[in-house]
């Protein structure tokens, strides 16, 4: 017996895929914005931190780093409002894929800050840079530069992440998804059309890394005038 | 009936943690058999199979798996298939980790020097044995690191098959936390399970890249 595929009633419910979407992209930017924050945190305090920090941060870089987003979702979610802390289901899915991916970024920024020498920074010192320069051109672009394909690839991977917050019925699109699949019966349509919208997300998203990183990895040449446009330093340091 | 978090509790998660392990292999083992096939195909392919591959690994790598664990159990199913959960988990899994590990390998065996395939046509091998003999042993070596990573990440995954109702450790953290309404106590374990079978896969895989950093540094 062929299966004849019908999209109208799928179809039919555009307005709730159109909010599921945009709730999707609002629980990924705000994960997103939270996560790499305590990801920055959690490099600095393991390299530059003192000796329990570096042992606070990488105990937790391990613990979320080595079970799945699903079971911390549902210990905060079950778990916290034992303790006497009781989160709604958005506020535990923001909560939770932070963490997550707070874990993950930290060793990515951890590389990018371990992989710029010492000796690299006193030369640009050396060359008469100011210390603003310096952290300008010597540290934070060019680590960013060596660590942007993981970390964009990294937050691809919290974008998708954010379906299985469906499980705690936080709103988002999967959970969009399957009341309509509740509804309408249309299982593989919706579940095709998630796909999609799933798909075209992250190739949008993919597309606009690309050109924020042409931006940000631009050739820059210092105003003329300043001490260090004779010695055409900053084209040194791009490459 | 209302009962308490104790031994039996333990055991009764030890059981789920089985069936992550199994399923956990059973797509590694899947995943491995036809991640390998479509690397080299992605790699070494004529250029119609290459932009096939690629595709295929793209299309993947941009959905979540949880919505291609739903395609596999509750869409399959209206072709005129009936997947039990253990085979629409297992099918998922595969179709994900066959992306993940071919892009993986894709880049350990492009990143053998070209100068070895010339090396390996000079002493006059068949393309079979040029790549059975010079560049596979080679690729294999560098993809040891990240292949044992992404094991890590294929046993979280298997996690996510919980929601189509496959008893694997999260699936029985969830009927167990029904029974006991101790969720804390429950996800906990849980937790510490899954810690106990990916950390040291995680240490494994990082020593495994620490020694091939140290290879090439002399």
């Amino acid at each position: 017996m062929a299966y004849e595929m019908n999209f109208t009633p799928v179809l039919a419910r555009t307005p709730e895929l159109i909010s599921g979407t945009i709730d999707t992209l609002i629980l990924s930017s705000q994960s997103i914005g939270i996560g790499l924050t305590i990801g920055l945190a959690a490099a600095l305090l393991r390299v530059d931190g003192p000796k329990w920090g570096a042992v606070v941060s990488a105990t937790y870089v391990e613990a979320f780093r080595n079970t799945p987003l699903l079971v911390q979702l549902f210990l905060l979610f079950f778990g916290l409002p034992y303790m006497g802390i009781r989160l709604t289901a958005n506020e535990a899915a923001i909560f939770a894929i932070s963490l997550n991916l707070g874990a993950y970024s930290a060793e990515i920024f951890r590389a990018g800050l371990l992989a710029i020498p010492k000796t690299q920074i006193e030369a640009g010192l050396a060359l008469g840079l100011s210390r603003l320069q310096v952290m300008r051109y010597v540290v934070i672009i060019p680590a960013l530069r060596i660590i942007y394909p993981s970390l964009t690839g990294q937050l691809t991977l919290t974008l998708l992440g954010t379906s299985i917050a469906s499980a705690i019925s936080a709103t988002e699109l999967t959970l969009a998804g399957a009341k309509i699949e509740s509804q309408t019966f249309r299982s593989l349509e919706t579940f095709l059309v998630l796909a999609a919208i799933y798909i075209t997300m992250t190739f949008v998203f993919r597309f606009l890394y690309w050109l924020v990183g042409l931006w940000l990895f631009r050739r820059r040449v210092p105003k003329t005038g300043s001490a260090a446009a004779t010695l055409t330093l900053p084209r040194e340091v791009e490459s | 009936m209302i009962q308490s978090f104790g031994w039996q509790s333990v055991q009764f998660l030890f059981h789920g943690l089985v069936w992550t392990v199994g399923l956990s292999l059973c797509t590694f083992v899947g995943g491995g058999i036809f991640g390998l096939l479509f690397a080299i195909a992605r790699s070494l392919g004529p250029n119609w199979l290459r932009a096939l591959v690629a595709g295929y690994i793209q299309l993947v790598q941009a959905t979540p798996l949880l919505i291609v664990v739903f395609l596999s159990y509750y869409g399959l199913s209206f072709l005129g298939f009936y997947f039990p959960p253990l085979a629409a988990a297992a099918i998922s899994l595969t179709i994900y980790a066959t992306a993940f590990l071919a892009d993986i390998w894709r880049g350990c065996i492009e990143a053998i020097p070209r100068t070895q395939w010339e090396a390996a046509d000079a002493l006059a091998l068949s393309p079979f044995q040029r790549l059975r003999y010079v560049i596979l042993p080679q690729a294999f070596q560098i993809s040891l690191g990240p292949t044992v990573g992404f094991m890590v990440q294929i046993v979280k995954n298997t996690s996510v098959t919980a929601l189509i109702g496959f008893v694997e450790l999260t699936r029985a953290g969830q009927l167990l936390n029904n029974m006991t309404f101790q969720p804390f106590h429950v996800f906990l374990t849980v937790a510490a399970m899954y810690f106990v079978v990916c950390y040291p896969l995680s240490w494994w895989s990082e020593k495994l890249k620490e020694r091939k950093h140290a290879g090439t540094a002399h």
